[in-house]
């Protein structure tokens, strides 16, 4: 897939924390319906990255290219709005609302009622909760229904129909698995493999290898705030990623 | 691809859930008929049937309820608002001191220096509202400290401005409001029913609404969708003060006086109005309607007893034993239906 260009493109990051060197010259490449996983121990660098690129952190050299062009993002916000939306571990939902209101949260379609009173269109709500819903092959029967009425793989679903309904182009998800039970795991992996069907760029950070391997189709490792190295799935293996975190 | 489970384990409202949500109400319903049957047996005259009793618990839920209604949005986005009673305090000075200026100095008509204490008297709840909600969005003060603060600083100011007396009004027309008619409903009724409609309008159908529940459940999950919390935090206190305000002049209008300590009794009843009607002290849930239920089962239990000549003492330990029983309800329906068992 590199014939493509890459959507986002990370060049020569740095990021100072006080007199802290967090990032020295990173960079990272994802490409259209690709997934990155990133490796690395902790303070590796790997957050720091990811908040550089979804609007957190300012950075103190180097470029983020988004479809070749430079971006500077001062707020999440901004970044949300370019195409980059990051899916934390605690999905971020409000748990009391339905799907649709988790999707629309924010920017809720209005309707009029009586022909001049603006109002929640909740039917375009439950109608695009369910489409969008369909896509990641989960079908859900009571659109009213709070979120915190599903499993966790599901609320999982939600947070990602979210991100793609808003067409986001790249997909940052920090430690997806990491608070689920097995069986949800594997349809968390099963939903990254829906993005990269529907074509977007996904980032991915996990301690866990075994996922990083199922799903990843480049690992970049980072350690001390550096590249250390970057390997296909299929032409590595655990115990090399390994070294490469811990630089033996 | 592995297909994500295709029916979700407990979902939203079973039977059993909308019963639960109904739960006031269906209280609301089992008083009247327990006091009926009380009343009865006791004096063979009816209850809720007496038009006199039914509009008597009518304007004995008025004033708490608005409160309750501004409560309402404070409780549902995880806050509380302690200030509330004593910024209606407040206001009934300020609305019945305006009302006077506005006669007596300003020389307008009674009609004309009616509207202009009303008018004061709300625009002052703007100060206490917004210094609520600031102190709590950007300064980080729990909102049970920050509006306890208020609290005390609303109440020394009325009892300043009033010079630590009542303010007596002479205009006829504020005292109207308080305490005639409109084809036989009360004033005060019609413009509480007003102030219901519109808030429950707000509440369940714009984007203020469902953000302030969105905040209730997560505030990191309302600020990562784009929702300007500190924004909605302030909103939602400015709009607790000025109901606060709105009670205040209305009670200046029933008693014809402003008193500073018009609504120290009836921070707790609003409070315990929207806990009754199903809100969570935790944030996140609740609706205008639960909170008029709310109401009207403390306006119920407070003038019943009355009726059947109980000790009024007892009305206290009645609503505070009705308070507990709805939040163990509501726990239990949480343990119940919530779905998920972990946190």
């Amino acid at each position: 897939m590199s014939d493509a260009a890459p959507i986002l493109s990370v060049r020569d990051v740095t990021k100072w924390f006080g007199g802290v060197q967090a990032l020295n010259k990173v960079s990272l490449d994802v490409y259209p319906g690709e997934v990155v996983a990133l490796a690395g121990d902790n303070g590796a660098g790997k957050s720091t990255v990811i908040k550089t690129v979804s609007g957190v952190f300012g950075r103190d050299g180097g470029d983020i290219l988004l479809d070749g062009r430079s971006v500077s993002f001062s707020t999440p916000q901004e970044a949300r709005d370019a195409g980059i939306e990051t899916i934390y571990q605690d999905l971020s939902l409000a748990d009391n609302l339905s799907i649709g209101a988790n999707i629309f949260l924010g920017r809720e379609p209005m309707r009029k009622i009586f022909g001049f009173l603006p109002a929640l269109d909740r039917k375009k709500m439950a109608d695009v909760a369910r489409e969008t819903m369909a896509r990641l092959d989960f079908h859900v029967e009571r659109l009213d229904a709070p979120v915190a009425a599903f499993s966790g793989g599901q609320r999982q679903a939600v947070a990602i129909g979210r991100a793609i309904y808003w067409n986001a182009r790249i997909v940052i998800m920090d430690e997806p698995t990491a608070a689920l039970g097995v069986p949800e795991q594997r349809k968390v992996m099963s939903l990254i493999q829906s993005l990269k069907a529907e074509g977007k760029g996904v980032i991915f950070i996990s301690h866990n290898l075994r996922d990083i391997f199922e799903v990843a189709d480049r690992i970049v490792v980072f350690r001390r705030g550096e590249n250390a190295g970057e390997r296909k799935p299929s032409e590595t293996s655990g115990d090399e990623i390994v070294r490469l975190m811990v630089g033996k | 691809m592995t297909a994500i489970a295709v029916s979700p384990p407990v979902t939203g409202k079973s039977w059993l859930v909308r019963i639960a949500e109904l739960r006031a109400w269906l209280f609301l319903a089992f008083l009247i008929v327990f006091f009926e049957i009380w009343v009865r047996l006791g004096s063979g005259a009816e209850f809720i049937f007496r038009p006199y009793n039914l509009q008597a618990i009518a304007v004995f839920a008025a004033v708490p309820l608005i409160l309750g209604l501004g409560q309402t949005f404070v409780i549902i986005s995880a806050g509380i608002d302690l200030s509330l009673g004593f910024v209606m305090g407040l206001s009934s000075v300020i609305s019945a001191q305006a009302a006077n200026i506005g006669a007596e100095t300003l020389g307008l008509s009674l009609p004309l220096a009616m509207l202009f204490g009303i008018f004061v008297g709300a625009a002052v709840t703007i100060i206490p509202g917004l210094v609520n909600g600031w102190l709590i969005a950007y300064l980080k003060v729990p909102p049970f400290i920050g509006t306890l603060g208020m609290y005390g600083v609303s109440r020394g100011a009325a009892y300043l401005f009033a010079g630590g007396m009542t303010v007596g009004i002479s205009n006829r027309w504020f005292s109207a409001i308080g305490n005639d008619r409109f084809y036989g409903v009360p004033y005060l009724v019609i413009l509480t029913a007003i102030a219901c409609l519109i808030l429950h309008y707000v509440l369940s159908q714009t984007r203020f609404g469902q953000h302030t529940y969105a905040m209730g459940a997560s505030q990191a999950a309302a600020r990562r969708a784009g929702i300007d919390v500190k924004r909605l935090t302030i909103k939602i206190y400015l709009l607790s003060a000025i109901m606060g305000g709105f009670a205040g002049a209305l009670y200046t209008g029933r008693f014809s006086a402003g008193a500073p300590q018009a609504g120290e009794a009836l921070l707790l009843d609003s409070i315990a109005a929207v806990v009754i009607g199903g809100a969570s002290l935790f944030g996140g849930s609740g609706t205008i309607w639960g909170t008029v239920a709310g109401a009207f089962v403390i306006a119920v239990i407070q003038y019943g007893l009355v009726l059947v000549d109980v000790e009024p003492f007892w009305q206290f330990i009645a609503v505070g034993l009705v308070i507990i029983v709805s939040v163990l309800v509501d726990q239990a329906q949480r343990r119940y239906v919530g779905g998920r068992t972990v946190e």
